[in-house]
């Protein structure tokens, strides 16, 4: 194989492949990233057996071929580079080796050979549709800080993508939970997902597939299967096994009769819960609101280091509240908001609480208090 | 140099014998009215206290453990010359010694042992720190005027005191640190009294092997085995920052320890770490139910413990041991402390569940750490588990009738699995 490709295209496809590499391996293949020339084109192939990231780059084909290679150690050398040099690859299979030249800096890479590189298992998709890039991320970046890192319920791990009945007829929607805090967000039906499988998609692979949402306008094909899910822009492929389980029924959770309704500021209240928050360094700190009429107060009292309390106008008209929340999982859920003012509806001090942005249903969350 | 007669507490200038009674148990040291830090360990604990209340024992090999199937408490020093030792398998310890009076243990004997010797401590000094019922550390730093006689003086007379008030005898250990107070009450077992001053502390740990400190078990060993660390001479050869470097905080202290420096206290309430208990079955066991019932139980005597304290615990462990007496162990960190009975049952259940391992096992054992106080206890519920509040009532209504009516006046159908 012989190849050559301008550093910046390379950087990028090298770049997204050694994303995916696992930092500590144990099976030294899955540190290589594969690299095939044919045509008029080079594929960049990296996997952690869960998920398989295909890069396409334009590239002048000398020699047709392919060998595989430590994908940080080439992205380091790549990254290192000078902007606009053409990078040539070398492969000599007999030696095993890669050289990489660029310029006057030449670099010899141990190889190992492409036949011991796993390619995941390609399956029938029973879904294919395609969705706006700014859709997809929307919903994935307003449900991802939701999804839990607790082992044990695996399940949760991940986003939830399936097909429901929205405030709007059908609806694409992620929800993700950790069981202290919601996220369902919806968006219109594509054309062709109607009967998509439900399917839990890895918290990995959420961030990977943030990656590739960067270009504004582009469209993202996807593909379902009951297993897997695909995730395709015309240069990239993202393949990930989805998470074998069932995710629980979340509508039972979320409060349909919460009345109590609090609207302010996002981003003052924002503000306020996390100068209040200060005073305390517990892992888990309380936030007390204590809510009158068109007032609220925020208060954290931590007994061994101080006490701290800020006083928010607000729009609520309903009896006096008191009600405590974890400081973080109410930062997190008030910055979910962007354009409009935070609506809250409370129940009980100790009943979950529905937060929305302004009269928008296609965005839900839900947290639940804590005793203060 | 400075001498004490351990029969008549007589205070004498070194020589081999009492001079006023002509006992021979005599014990001499340069520093002996100095130091002032002790360790107590009663010998073979609980069967002195059944030869106490048994005379009939007296004599012979008395060895205290559960059935069978369990391990040895405690053996007396006529079973130990057989070569039965603490923790063996009890049917290795009969082979050893097949005429030995095998006893259950008698847990409400021994505390209430353990709280007479602990009233007789009281009277020395109110800095005590127990670390089990048989054993403590003191500290009689200025108790020499109020008490008219130095700490050693007054050590002596508590062993004597043991023995013909209680039937019960000890070892003491006298130095200048908590650690070197600890190794010393082992040197003379039983009924022994060693002492480690300032001046021969160097001396003293020179060829010692390091497993001789306290939490330096089998793992910790081949770790520093591995640094070519077996003694204390070897450990002097190290710089401060690089056993740090290499072994963390234990590495710093060990440092300090190589030199025979422990600054530690002796703390009458030791901040309380971890909360567990476990249960080695009658046979060894993969039966799902039996094993839920086991584990609930142990979940509910964690709980019991943490409420009883105040405390509740951040992280939940999981042990079980396999027929061949390997051991595995899961964890997990929560977001809220847990106090509930239901709250590490479910946890521990949850490991169980996925510990993906077939069993039979002898031993299950469940614990809390990480504790902090209870008031930040199961402070916010799970959105998924949304009949948790109720059943945390239901435990907390059950807790109020046994506190009115008895320990078993309520119980979940589970426990009798």
């Amino acid at each position: 194989m012989k190849i050559s490709v301008e550093r910046g295209v390379l950087l990028k496809a090298v770049a997204q492949a050694q994303s995916v590499v696992e930092r500590r391996n144990t099976i030294p293949i899955l540190a290589n990233v594969l690299i095939e020339a044919e045509g008029s084109d080079v594929t960049f192939r990296a996997t952690d057996l869960d998920i398989e990231v295909v890069d396409k780059a334009p590239a002048q084909v000398e020699r047709a071929g392919a060998t595989t290679v430590s994908a940080t150690t080439l992205h380091e050398i790549v990254r290192k580079l000078p902007d606009g040099a053409l990078v040539s690859l070398t492969a000599d299979s007999a030696a095993g080796r890669l050289t990489v030249e660029a310029g006057r800096s030449n670099f010899s890479l141990a190889t190992l050979p492409k036949e011991d590189f796993p390619v995941m298992a390609s399956s029938e998709y029973a879904s294919n549709f395609s969705v706006p890039a700014p859709k997809l991320r929307r919903l994935f970046d307003k449900s991802k800080f939701a999804i839990s890192t607790e082992e044990t319920r695996y399940y949760l791990n991940g986003v939830y993508m399936h097909i429901a009945d929205g405030d709007e007829g059908r609806a694409l929607r992620c929800v993700a939970t950790d069981g202290h805090r919601l996220a369902r967000i919806d968006s219109e039906l594509p054309e062709g997902a109607a009967d998509m499988a439900g399917v839990i998609v890895p918290r990995k692979t959420v961030g990977e597939l943030r990656k590739l949402l960067d270009d504004d306008e582009m469209q993202i094909a996807v593909s379902v299967s009951e297993t897997k899910v695909r995730f395709a822009t015309p240069d990239i492929t993202l393949t990930s096994k989805v998470i074998d389980g069932t995710f629980p029924d979340y509508t039972r959770v979320i409060p349909a009769g919460n009345t109590r309704k609090m609207e302010v500021d996002a981003s003052d209240f924002a503000k306020a819960v996390d100068r209040v928050a200060t005073v305390s360094s517990e892992r888990s700190r309380a936030v007390k609101l204590q809510l009158d009429e068109d007032r609220l107060i925020l208060s954290v009292n931590a007994p061994d280091s101080g006490a701290a309390e800020e006083e928010l106008a607000v729009a609520y008209a309903d009896e006096k509240l008191e009600i405590g929340f974890n400081a973080k999982y109410l930062l997190e859920i008030a910055s979910q908001v962007d354009r409009e003012n935070a609506v809250f509806l409370f129940n009980s001090s100790g009943d979950p609480t529905l937060m929305r942005e302004g009269n928008d249903l296609s965005a839900v969350y839900v947290v639940m208090p804590m005793r203060v | 140099m400075p001498s004490l007669c351990r029969e008549c507490l007589t205070e004498f200038d070194t020589a081999p014998r009492c001079p006023s009674c002509g006992s021979p148990r005599v014990v001499a040291h340069p520093e002996l009215f100095d130091l002032t830090i002790a360790h107590m360990d009663c010998d073979a604990f609980y069967a002195s206290v059944e030869k106490h209340d048994n005379p009939s024992l007296e004599g012979k090999p008395v060895i205290i453990g559960g059935g069978r199937r369990g391990v040895v408490s405690t053996a007396c020093y006529v079973a130990r010359i057989r070569g039965v030792r603490s923790a063996m398998p009890m049917f290795q310890a009969l082979k050893l010694c097949p005429d030995a009076v095998i006893i259950k243990p008698r847990m409400d004997a021994y505390v209430d042992a353990s709280r007479a010797i602990r009233a007789l401590m009281e009277e020395l000094t109110p800095a005590i720190e127990p670390l089990s019922l048989d054993e403590a550390f003191m500290d009689l730093s200025g108790t020499t005027r109020l008490h008219g006689a130095p700490p050693a003086v007054m050590l002596a007379r508590l062993i004597k005191r043991m023995r013909t008030e209680l039937g019960l005898t000890g070892s003491i250990g006298l130095s200048h640190n908590k650690f070197l107070a600890k190794v010393a009450s082992d040197l003379e077992k039983p009924h022994g009294f060693s002492v480690i001053g300032k001046g021969d502390t160097d001396a003293f740990l020179r060829d010692k092997p390091v497993r001789l400190i306290w939490g330096i078990g089998p793992a910790a060993q081949a770790s520093l085995e591995k640094a070519g660390i077996r003694t204390f001479s070897d450990l002097l050869r190290w710089e401060q920052t690089d056993l740090v470097a290499r072994f963390g905080s234990m590495g710093d202290r060990l440092w300090h320890l190589a030199r025979g420096q422990d600054k530690r206290r002796v703390s009458r309430n030791a901040p309380m770490k971890s909360i567990s208990n476990e249960t080695t079955f009658g046979e060894d066991t993969n039966d799902p139910d039996i094993l839920d019932g086991h584990l609930w139980r142990m979940a509910e005597k964690v709980s019991d413990r943490a409420k009883a304290k105040g405390l509740a615990g951040r992280v939940v462990t999981l042990k079980l041991k396999r027929r061949d007496h390997s051991s595995l162990t899961r964890r997990l960190s929560l977001r809220d402390p847990a106090q509930l009975a239901d709250t590490v049952y479910r946890v521990a259940r949850g490991l169980f569940d996925q510990v993906g391992d077939e069993g039979p096992y002898r031993l299950l054992g469940c614990g809390l750490s990480d504790l902090c106080s209870a008031d930040q206890a199961d402070a916010s519920g799970d959105l998924l588990d949304p009949d948790a509040h109720k059943r945390g009532q239901a435990e907390r209504a059950a807790d109020a009738i046994r506190d009115r009516f008895g320990h078993d006046a309520i119980m979940k159908g589970r426990a009798l699995r």
